[in-house]
């Protein structure tokens, strides 16, 4: 015997979401296709519970709150470092933790999770992404540099620089004036060699 | 498309590199796929089909026979079409002098090859999670440059 099945996947999945919000006792309303609003702080225990029972249907969730959580944790890292011209002298997990009032620890777990490098790391590599630029601005001395981000010295700085991209500052500006060099050279080049037209 | 993986592209001529090369990859957290060229000319011809994905992040052997790494890189940067690519070259050599200039034509990374397994999957975990971190975090990719050894 061979049956032949007609069926609305929109109204499967709806009735899968509404099961299992049930099931686990979370209040919600389904706001449309595909969204569904949580009416209160779900735990994130229960929110992985949740995530886990709808995979085995195919259903993921796409606005995963740790990525949220994560982007929140950059872009406020983001903003300390580029925003003023010097670096604020303050604590960097007492800063994240009052901003997103969170616990460092909560926070801390999150980040390294989704991105595989932790709070800590991130905020030395964006210091030397500033870093990178300020010197191939070319307007203040590494020293200065070092002092508006917050280093204890230049050699600290020099250090943190040659750890994180392997080279000191100094081979890093020589590469890329050198690197503005062959970029010029071959548009120049290029113009030299182009037939007259006239 | 899985936006969550790293897609890597390797261009080598040795099988067991790639063999070693691919081990690595498989133990790094960060998720990657991994697409594999035995040379330069076959890694060009790859980059301009119409349909594939274009990886985020290529490593090039120097020395490959046909095609060198130093003239697909050239190629590469001369091509706006990939301008988003992450370039890391490696090599067994580490001269000062072949390292600028690999850098300076172009290229973001540039790895001297260890001679043991071990080194090679720590350097490989190290490069693909900064990569990871760039990716992420849309750094200037001008000023992106990273020397391993």
């Amino acid at each position: 015997m061979k049956l032949h099945i007609k069926y609305d996947i929109n109204i499967c999945c709806k009735i899968i979401l509404q099961e299992q919000l049930d099931i686990l006792e979370i209040p919600y309303t389904i706001t449309g296709l595909g969204e569904v609003e949580i009416k209160r702080a779900v735990s994130i225990a229960k929110y992985n519970e949740f995530e886990t029972s709808l995979r085995k249907y195919g259903i993921e969730i796409i606005n995963d709150p740790k990525n949220v959580l994560t982007q929140k944790i950059k872009d406020a890292i983001v903003e300390m470092v580029y925003l003023k011209d010097a670096l604020p002298m303050i604590n960097i997990s007492a800063y994240l933790a009052k901003k997103l009032n969170r616990s460092y620890a909560h926070l801390s777990a999150t980040f390294s999770e989704v991105t595989f490098t932790t709070i800590q790391n991130f905020m030395i590599v964006q210091k030397i992404e500033r870093a990178k630029h300020e010197i191939n601005e070319g307007r203040e001395t590494l020293t200065e540099i070092a002092f508006k981000l917050n280093f204890s010295s230049v050699a600290h700085l020099s250090s943190e620089f040659k750890r994180i991209t392997g080279l000191t500052p100094s081979a890093f500006k020589r590469i890329i004036r050198k690197r503005k060099e062959t970029d010029l050279a071959e548009k120049h080049h290029v113009q030299l060699t182009k037939p007259n037209r006239n | 498309m899985n936006q969550d993986a790293l897609y890597v592209l390797l261009a080598d001529d040795d099988a067991d590199d790639r063999l070693f090369f691919k081990d690595a990859f498989e133990e790094v957290k960060v998720k990657t796929v991994v697409t594999m060229v035995n040379d330069g000319v076959e890694l060009m011809n790859y980059l301009t089909k119409p349909e594939i994905r274009l990886p985020n992040v290529v490593f090039l052997d120097l020395n490959m026979p046909r095609k060198s790494g130093m003239e697909c890189l050239k190629e590469i940067r001369s091509n706006n079409k990939f301008k988003d690519l992450v370039i890391a070259i490696y090599s067994t050599s580490a001269s000062e002098k072949n390292i600028e200039e690999t850098f300076a034509n172009g290229a973001n990374i540039y790895i001297k090859k260890p001679s043991d397994f071990e080194e090679l999957k720590k350097i490989m975990a190290k490069v693909v999670t900064v990569n990871w971190l760039h990716h992420l975090s849309g750094f200037n990719k001008e000023n992106f440059l990273l020397y391993v050894e």
